[in-house]
This record gives C-alpha cells, sequence and structure tokens, in this order.
C-alpha cells in the first residue's frame, strides 16, 4: 500500500506540514479561518534536535499494535491497510498512545478519544495534505518494500 | 459429534484476537466458539464508561457482528465448557453436547475474588464490576440518594467509582494497600490520582478493611464504619484454569503456556487472563490481566492453532487509564535507579537498571509515552540512544539516523 | 564615525487579518527579518535586513505576506537617483568596493527584445513539430575535416571529437562554492536527463559527480582550482576560462567562508582562507600562449576531448574569437555583459562588457568572413532567458546556448542577487548545511528538466513556424530575424533588416 515515508535528509524543520493538517483535518475551507488564533494540533509531528528534522506520522504498520491493544475496538486496520479510528467507538483510555512506538497516536485536544493520521482518508484532501504540500520533498507518499 | 479444526473457549478479546490469528493463516476451516456470557465480544473495561453515558451497548461490541460470519465463526454463547479430553480431543458443554477439536484454545479468562467478609450473604445489594451483565445490574441499582461502598481501591474499583460518582450520593472506597492503585502506582503518583477522585466525592479508608457487615454498616478494621446501600467487591479476579487442570495440565497461578501460547497438553492452547505471560520486566511467569496481553496472546495461540508460527516474547505490564481527565500511564516494574519529573499537573517516574528501561509511571504526561514503552518493550540498550534527552521528552531523535530510517523510511 | 542612514529598498507587508502565525516564514529566512513576539502572539518583522527573496512570501501558507519597494524617496533626481546615492553613502560609511551578484541590473537595451522572428506565408508551408520531424539534436566542435580514405577506399574517422546534444541548451558554468553541492547535482542530473551538459565552473569538481562525468564540462580557468589529471579525462569536454561576462578582464574571489571542507577539498586549496583567481593566466598572453594550453590538454586527454575557450564579450571580441579559432579549440563560448556571476565588484558589473547579441552577430560574421566559421562552433551565454532568446541567438549565428540564471531561477532562485552573502534561502548559492538542505535534487532537477524540455517544445514550434526542421537550417539565418527599435549601426552590426524590410 502507498504509505508515507519520511526523507530526513531534506526535512527543513519548518513545520508547514503540522499546519497544512491541522486545516486539512479542521473541517473548514478558508485556512485562515480554520486556524487563525488557534492551537493547532495536527496529527503529523515535527521533531527538531539541532540540525536534524524529521516528521513522524503513522506508520499504518502491517500489524498494527494499536489495533490489537484497543480495548473498545475503534481502532482498525482496513482492507486498504489504512489504521483508522472510529471516534465514536474510542473512549479516550489513550492505551494506543502508550503503546504506538513511533508516538504517532496522539491524544486529541478534545479528550474523550485519540487521533492520528489516516492519510487525508477522512477529509476532503483526497491525498496526504502534509506531502502535497512539503515544500522539499522530505515526505513522500509511496508504494516500498518492507526491509528484510 | 462434529469435529471443528478449532475450538475456542471464551468468547471475550483473546477468543477474537486467536479468530484473527487463525484466519491470517487459514481462510477457510470452521471455528466453535464456546461463550459463557450471552453476548458477543465487548470491551470489558468499557462498563465504566457505559455507566458514565459515554458509550452504549451497540457501541461496546468489540467486534461487528458481522465479523463471526465473515469468519465463519460457530458461536455457542450462554454455554460453559465442563470438560476437557485431551485423550479423545473433545469438549463436553454444560447441556451435555460434545465436540470434538483439532485444536482447542482455553480462553475462559478470571472470575471475581471474594475476600472473606463476616455478614457478606446478608448483604443485599452486593455487586462485582466486571461484566456487562454486572453494570447492567448496578446501572439499575444507581440513584441520587444511594450510598456505595466499593472494596477494592483497583483499577476496577476505582473505574467503578468513576462511572457511579456522579450518580450516586456518596462513594466510600477501602483497600488493604496503604495506597490507591498499589499494584500500579508509586506513593506519588496515587496520591495525585487520589487527589483528583477525592475532589469528585470519593472517601478512602486506606491501610483498612471490611470486618463484617451489619445491615447497611461496614465495620472496619480500623474500628471506622462505613453506611452503604450499595456494595461493589473490586478486590481482584482469579484466573479460571479448572479446566486445564482438571484434563491434567499445567497450571500455576495461571495456566502454563510457551511462548507460542501451548499448554502442556498437546493441541491444546491456552490465552487471556486464564493464561500467564513471560514477564520481561519482572522475568517471571506472570498472569498480566491486561486486555491488550489477551489480544497479544490469543493472536499468538491463533497463529500456531492454524500452523503459523508466531511468539509472544516481550509480554509486559502496562496500562493506560483515566479517572476524571487524570490520566495515568504505567509499564514494567519499579526497580533499579528512578528519574523523576514532578509539576503541580504531571509526575514522571522512568525506572533504569542494568543499562535497561525497566519500568515507568507517567501522570498526565500521555505524549508520545509509546516510545517509553518501546525501549522497555525491545530491552533496548540505554547506551544505543540519547537517554538523557529521552528522559526529558519521549522523541525519535534521540534514536541514532539508522534506526530512524529502518522505521520511518521503509514498510514496518 | 556616524554611519549614513540607508533606508530598506523594501518593506515588509504582513496582512494580519491573514496571519496565522505559524512561523514559517520566521523559520526560514536566514536574514532573520521576522520573528514572533510571545507577548502580543503577532509576527513582526525587521526589514532592514531583508533581500526580497521571496522565500517567506513562497511559503506562507496563508499568503499573508508581500514585499513592496519603499515609497520613500529622496527629492527627485534623474541623475542622482537613490540607488546611486545609497552606493555613495555605504562607499562613505565603510570605505570598500561595492560588491553585487547576478547580472548586470542597468536599463541597457536588450538586443533579444529588439529581435523579431519570422514565419511562414502561403510561398512555404509551415511544419507542424507534433506531426512531422523537427531535429534538435546537434553536434559541437571542428567540422573542417578533408576526406581521407584508406587503402581499400573506406572513409578514414577523421572527425575530432565532437559534444552530442539533443537540445541546443547548456547549463553554464557555475563553482561548486560559489554554488551549493546540492544545486550542482540538481544540474548534472539535469543534464544527463536531457542529453546535454553542465559545467562545473572553476571550483573542480566533486568527487560526487565523477558519474556524470559524460555530461559534464569541466573548467580550467586562472586559479586552476581542482585541476587533475582524473578530473580532465572524467569530462566530456575542458573549457579554458579566459573571462566571465558579468565581470571581464577580473578575476574571482570566493571568500573564506565559503569554503568549507568539502569544497576546500574539491578545489584543492585549504579550508577558510580565500580563493583568489588571478585575472589573467598568467602562461597567457597570446594566441600563441592559448594554443599552448589548448594543445596541452588535448595532449593531457589524448585528444578525445573538445576544447573549449570562453572569453567574455567585449569590444574586440571579434578579432580574439578569429584567434581563438585558429589556436586549435573546437569551440568558442562566449559570455555577455548581462551574465550572472556570485560576486563581482558593482562597477564592473555594471559598466564592463558589450551585449552578448552584438558580440555574437560581429564573431559569427568574422569568422565566415574568414571562412574559419565551421573551424569552431559558437556557445553564447549571458542571459539567455527564454526559448525565443535561444532561437535568435541560433539565427544570429550560434550553434547553442548556456543558461545560468534561468536555471538557478528554475531551482528557485528569486533574483534578490545577495549570493555574495552566502546565505541563499534556497540552498543555491551558499555552503551553509541548514541552507543547503533547502535544495533537494529530487525536486531541482525535476524542475531544471522541465524548463529545457518546455523550451525545446518552443523551438520546435518557432522553427516549424518559420518552415525549418533542422538546427542546421536557422544556425546563422539572419533573414528569419527583423529588428525593431533599431539604428542603422545597430542593424548593421546585427547583421539583420529593420521589420517590414521585405525581400
Amino acid at each position: 500500500m502507498k504509505r508515507i515515508y519520511v526523507k530526513e535528509q531534506w526535512c527543513l524543520g519548518c513545520h508547514l506540514c503540522e499546519y497544512e493538517c491541522a486545516y486539512a483535518n479542521s473541517g473548514i475551507a478558508d485556512m485562515v479561518r480554520a486556524l487563525k488564533g488557534k492551537a493547532i494540533h495536527p496529527r503529523v509531528r515535527v521533531e527538531d534536535a539541532g540540525e536534524v528534522h524529521f516528521a513522524v506520522n503513522c506508520r499504518h504498520c502491517t500489524d498494527p499494535v494499536c489495533v490489537q491493544s484497543c480495548i473498545s475496538g475503534a481502532l482498525t486496520k482496513g482492507e486498504d491497510g489504512i489504521v483508522r479510528i472510529d471516534k465514536q467507538k474510542c473512549v479516550g483510555c489513550l492505551t494506543c498512545v502508550l503503546v504506538c512506538p513511533y508516538g504517532a497516536v496522539l491524544p486529541s485536544p478534545e479528550g474523550h478519544a485519540a487521533m492520528k493520521c489516516q492519510l487525508c482518508t477522512d477529509n476532503t484532501m483526497g491525498e496526504p495534505n502534509c506531502v502535497k504540500h512539503c515544500p522539499n520533498g522530505a515526505i513522500v507518499y509511496e508504494e516500498r518494500e518492507a526491509m528484510q | 459429534m462434529k469435529r471443528y479444526p478449532y475450538v475456542i473457549l471464551g468468547c471475550s478479546i483473546a477468543a477474537v484476537a486467536a479468530i484473527e490469528g487463525i484466519r491470517s493463516q487459514d481462510k477457510k476451516g470452521d471455528i466453535l466458539v464456546v461463550g459463557e456470557e450471552p453476548c458477543r465480544a465487548y470491551g470489558r473495561p468499557l462498563i465504566s464508561y457505559y455507566l458514565l453515558g459515554e458509550t452504549d451497548l451497540p457501541r461496546m461490541d468489540y467486534r461487528p457482528e458481522k465479523f463471526y460470519e465473515e469468519n465463519n465463526v460457530t458461536l455457542r454463547l450462554g454455554m460453559r465448557a465442563e470438560r476437557i479430553d485431551p485423550e479423545e480431543k473433545t469438549v463436553t458443554l454444560s447441556d451435555g453436547e460434545k465436540f470434538g477439536y483439532e485444536k482447542l484454545l482455553v480462553a475462559t479468562g478470571s472470575r471475581p475474588f471474594d475476600p472473606p467478609m463476616e455478614g457478606i450473604e446478608h448483604v443485599k445489594e452486593s455487586f462485582h464490576f466486571m461484566t456487562k451483565a454486572d453494570a447492567l445490574a448496578l446501572d439499575k441499582a444507581l440513584s441520587p440518594e444511594k450510598r456505595v461502598l466499593i472494596v477494592g481501591a483497583g483499577l476496577i474499583g476505582l473505574k467503578c467509582f468513576e462511572g457511579i460518582a456522579a450518580r450516586v450520593k456518596s462513594v466510600a472506597i477501602v483497600d488493604l494497600a496503604d495506597r490507591i492503585l498499589p499494584a500500579i502506582l508509586d506513593e506519588t503518583g496515587a496520591k495525585m490520582v487520589q487527589s483528583a477522585l477525592e475532589a469528585r466525592g470519593a472517601a478512602f479508608f486506606l491501610s483498612d478493611s471490611v470486618l463484617r457487615f451489619e445491615g447497611n454498616t461496614a465495620h472496619l478494621k480500623s474500628g471506622k464504619t462505613a453506611e452503604f446501600d450499595l456494595l461493589v467487591i473490586a478486590v481482584g479476579v482469579r484466573p479460571n484454569t479448572e479446566l486445564i487442570k482438571e484434563a491434567g495440565g499445567e497450571v500455576r497461578r495461571g495456566i502454563a503456556v510457551d511462548e507460542c501460547g501451548r499448554t502442556n497438553l498437546p493441541n491444546i492452547f491456552a490465552a487471556g487472563d486464564c493464561a500467564e505471560s513471560f514477564d520481561i520486566a519482572s522475568g517471571t511467569n506472570r498472569v498480566l490481566a491486561l486486555l491488550p496481553n489477551a489480544a497479544f496472546q490469543g493472536r499468538t495461540a491463533g497463529i500456531n492453532m492454524a500452523g503459523g508460527k508466531a511468539t509472544l516474547k516481550n509480554a509486559v505490564a502496562f496500562n493506560s487509564i483515566g479517572f476524571f481527565g487524570t490520566h495515568v500511564m504505567t509499564a514494567g516494574v519499579y526497580e533499579g535507579e528512578e528519574y523523576c519529573e514532578r509539576t503541580e499537573r504531571t509526575y514522571k517516574a522512568l525506572f533504569t537498571k542494568d543499562g535497561l528501561l525497566k519500568g515507568f509511571i507517567l501522570v498526565n504526561l500521555p505524549e508520545r509515552a509509546g516510545i517509553y514503552l518501546k525501549l522497555l518493550k525491545e530491552r533496548i540498550p540505554l547506551g544505543a540512544v540519547d537517554f538523557e534527552a529521552l528522559k526529558t521528552s519521549p522523541a525519535w531523535s534521540a534514536f541514532s539516523p539508522e534506526a530512524r530510517a529502518e522505521n520511518f523510511a521503509r514498510e514496518v | 564615525m556616524m554611519q549614513l542612514y540607508i533606508r530598506p529598498d523594501y518593506e515588509v507587508i504582513r496582512n494580519e487579518a491573514r496571519c496565522i502565525a505559524c512561523r514559517i516564514c520566521e523559520r526560514q529566512c536566514a536574514n532573520e527579518v521576522h520573528s514572533f513576539d510571545p507577548e502580543t502572539g503577532l509576527m513582526r518583522s525587521d526589514e532592514s535586513k531583508c533581500v526580497n527573496c521571496h522565500r517567506c512570501v513562497s511559503l506562507c501558507p496563508t499568503h499573508a505576506l508581500k514585499i513592496v519597494k519603499t515609497d520613500d524617496t529622496y527629492r527627485e533626481n534623474a541623475n542622482w537617483e537613490a540607488q546611486t546615492i545609497h552606493e555613495v553613502y555605504r562607499q562613505a560609511n565603510t570605505g570598500g568596493v561595492l560588491l553585487s551578484s547576478m547580472g548586470n541590473p542597468k536599463p541597457y537595451p536588450v538586443f533579444w527584445d529588439k529581435l523579431l522572428i519570422n514565419a511562414s506565408q502561403v510561398t512555404n508551408p509551415p511544419i507542424d513539430p507534433l506531426r512531422e520531424p523537427m531535429e534538435t539534436q546537434l553536434y559541437l566542435g571542428k567540422r573542417t575535416v578533408k576526406a581521407e580514405r584508406e587503402e581499400n577506399g573506406l572513409l578514414k574517422d577523421t572527425l575530432p571529437p565532437q559534444l552530442k546534444l539533443s537540445v541546443p541548451i547548456l547549463f553554464s558554468a557555475m563553482s561548486y562554492g560559489s554554488i551549493s553541492y546540492n544545486a550542482h547535482e540538481s544540474l548534472a542530473r539535469a543534464a544527463e536527463a536531457l542529453g546535454t551538459y553542465y559545467n562545473t565552473g572553476e571550483g573542480g569538481l566533486h568527487k560526487d559527480f565523477y558519474k556524470y562525468g559524460k555530461n559534464t564540462i569541466v573548467q580550467v580557468a586562472s586559479g586552476r582550482f581542482g585541476v587533475h589529471k582524473e578530473y580532465l579525462e572524467t569530462a566530456a569536454a575542458i573549457e579554458i576560462k579566459m573571462g566571465q561576462g558579468a565581470k571581464p578582464g577580473i578575476g574571482g574571489h570566493l571568500p573564506g567562508g565559503k569554503i568549507s571542507e568539502d569544497v576546500s577539498k574539491t578545489r584543492m586549496i585549504p579550508q577558510g582562507v580565500d580563493a583568489i583567481s588571478p585575472a589573467p593566466h598568467h602562461d597567457i598572453y597570446s594566441i600563441e600562449d592559448l594554443k599552448q594550453l589548448v594543445d596541452s590538454l588535448k595532449e593531457a586527454t589524448e585528444y578525445k576531448k573538445p576544447i573549449i575557450v570562453k572569453i567574455a564579450a567585449v569590444h574586440n571580441a571579434a578579432a580574439i574569437a578569429s584567434g581563438i579559432a585558429r589556436s586549435g579549440a573546437d569551440i568558442i563560448a562566449i559570455d555577455g555583459f548581462r551574465g550572472g556571476t556570485g560576486a563581482a565588484p558593482t562597477r564592473i558589473r555594471d559598466n564592463v562588457g558589450i551585449p552578448i547579441e552584438m558580440a555574437l552577430a560581429q564573431i559569427d560574421t568574422r569568422l565566415r568572413e574568414e571562412g574559419i566559421r565551421d573551424n569552431v562552433s559558437i556557445l553564447v551565454g549571458g542571459s539567455v532567458r527564454s526559448s525565443a532568446d535561444v532561437v535568435k541567438a541560433i539565427a544570429l549565428g550560434a550553434d547553442a546556448c548556456y543558461i545560468g540564471t534561468a536555471a538557478l531561477l528554475a531551482l528557485g532562485c528569486h533574483l534578490c542577487r545577495s549570493c555574495h552573502t552566502g546565505k541563499c534561502n534556497w540552498g543555491i548559492a551558499t555552503q551553509r548545511p541548514d541552507l543547503v538542505k533547502r535544495l533537494n535534487p529530487d525536486l531541482g532537477y525535476e524542475r531544471l528538466v522541465n524548463l529545457v524540455s518546455a523550451w525545446k517544445h518552443e523551438i520546435e514550434e518557432m522553427m516549424g513556424g518559420m518552415g525549418i526542421n533542422s538546427l542546421e537550417a536557422l544556425r546563422g539565418n539572419r533573414l528569419m530575424l527583423r529588428g525593431i527599435g533599431l539604428t542603422d549601426t545597430e542593424l548593421r552590426l546585427l547583421g539583420v533588416r529593420y521589420a517590414g524590410d521585405s525581400l
């Protein structure tokens, strides 16, 4: 399946992906209205450590430990390989946050639920908005083989 | 007598995970699931959220209804397995019916444990808090004028408190230990959660226990008394191991299994709260009665039952649980050198020993906690990462570029 | 001493209604123009540091930023314009020679824009390049060969070495040091993908890029930086740099700050020390001397590689070119005075040299008159800005064009002309690792390929319109051009008729 991959070498730490993610998932058509004066809670997070920068979002693991650990059955891995969270079923225990080795499942700001990257299949963007707007090709959305 | 390729005793998390494990290897072979509760699998920890009104019965289903049909699973619900005959590879149910199996999974879970308390048999409204039926019964009994006594300040007792706090007049909680959540929190963490619970009206009687009940009064060991209308017993659970024991299988605290989920009886596997795991943090075989662990065990057993190869090598105790917005994450054992960070709202304790992370407690610090759990579960030598940086904030930048490339630049 | 205040040329205009304070402008500005004020939660800008590179404008997700020219003004004076006054102030403040980057910005005539291209009507048919073959492939090198035969009558291969191009466009010399590793990688990969060449400039060739050798022209300049046997052997052709359009008659000066460890290794000079290219080649004082260098480079590479001699377009360019054509060189490269540079003294850049159009027309004419045009191919550069410029250059007599500034624009350059500060926000003219990484060659090379492919299509369209189906038939075909707004002298020098002047 197509997944988001990180090309750490090219990440500038500009954090644009975080804003594009927050916008994509805001449900508001106008970016200014969606983000102005608000703290953002993106599903992709950029780590900055000196000269090293890279974006982290859900890896959509082949064998997702978050799905196995979910106490409510809210997390599922679909036929398309995308790990999704059903906010209606989620009770916000955050077990998924505790088990995700990537730190890619996040507590959602409103509490009561966790949130994660769903490759923009749950909004109107059609393709991952972070990848689309990365100014330097530091995250890509493509098919890759697992390393043996 | 029908003979099934796969029979699963129990219809909860381990059973569902086993079905998924089996189906990852064998798309066809019939699966029979025998469940004692009269319903399909649901998330048991959700019962407190049910009382809170944050979920409802349909949403509590662990898998959609079609899951069983799609996976060619025959359900026999409201039925107990009475006997296993490992020689002729059969299971006898409570109604006398007998089934054959090729591979059997015992996922019978656990049951509440009632400590001896004098006069308990005369308490009219006494509940456990483990199953959907328990929750529904309690739900019916709750009313704003009722006083509740919860025996046990562990995860079950306190989640029960969260579920009912706003719906009753008062709640008193008694526990033998000197702090709440003694199994998962240290003193500092316990105090923080305790004050959050007290702010919602919990009255704690710690280092105390019920000696006897007299009408609506509980007489405590300390000499104090607690008046109540409803009693909830949440002291602990005992694994359901009898079927295996009687069939001649090895049972310690729980059913003994290897890392593939096999018992010492041929073709019989066990998973979930009735079975033990090898806990890598303590280095001992223990019953890790935790939902995710049941899923890991069930899945591992299922794959092996269907002829695949899977092992569970990194079992460890961990919990993620919230009480009125105070969120607690814990894992492992609290041994060795301790690193602490404390603010008014948050608390972090990391325990390291022999160059490994052995355990941690995080209060209101959920963000990216999985990175700590990774260190613990994968026994990553702390020398291989920038642990000084990790102490203050869990991040992948503390790992080597090679580790990052392996995890972020390829399929995982 | 009190410094005379020089007001900033630009103002940063932030539309507060649109700004979401994401601070991307702040993170991306190497000049530290933008900052976040935690007290008000608003962004601030210090325009005195702004070079108008548009990095912030480009990356602002809500398009809240624009940079405008300040409308602050001195008392109007057509002789003493603001820029002129500023330069005096700056020199009075510092006592220094003024430094500038990129090409001559002064409003000299651009003759490309005064030349019009012909099209076929009725008497000869235009060609549709989508339906009919259109040859944009060409060879660069010496063409004069006598047919010699083996005893059995077979033709001997006596053709001197040639460069094969699939488009009449090459990337001009830009050294590693003046531009970044990633810029070089982008150019090298694009040249390979396009079937053309890029030019190392005088800074040597990084080991990593030897693999692009068959698409690489290596330069030998007065500083002889990074020149060694393997360097010469790796290349497809060798260019002797006698001069550069942006700064004819002077040498080069790469500040020590840009001599990183990698650059120092590549150039074979100490790290952190200024790299000085002398104004002359100290071994060349005549065409005869030049011939010696041409010959020794040929000898060193076993006569397998064409030798290019590059000069700046200066007053006597035609006579010099005639000498070069007789020196044994295979290709002459001429660089016009609007050509770019990483750094040049402002006065030189703005006042020395002549336009490429004039130099080209004169050189082509002179070589034809002397019957030696086929001794050499002619490459021109120094502000070739579009496919139309390429077509006009070929019609004036060029074989192919070098593009430098246009290639950098494709890589993201916004012509802020601050290359000499080493703080290029687009990762092009810098050696600072955090800035260099802003140019991802995966994207950079694709943009270059896009640009040249687009130009190729346009060149085919224009050629088709003229009823010409090969570059060979366009080269030196000045009847395909007409001048507009030109004086008789200009027309004469360009060798074209005035618009409307029918045959």
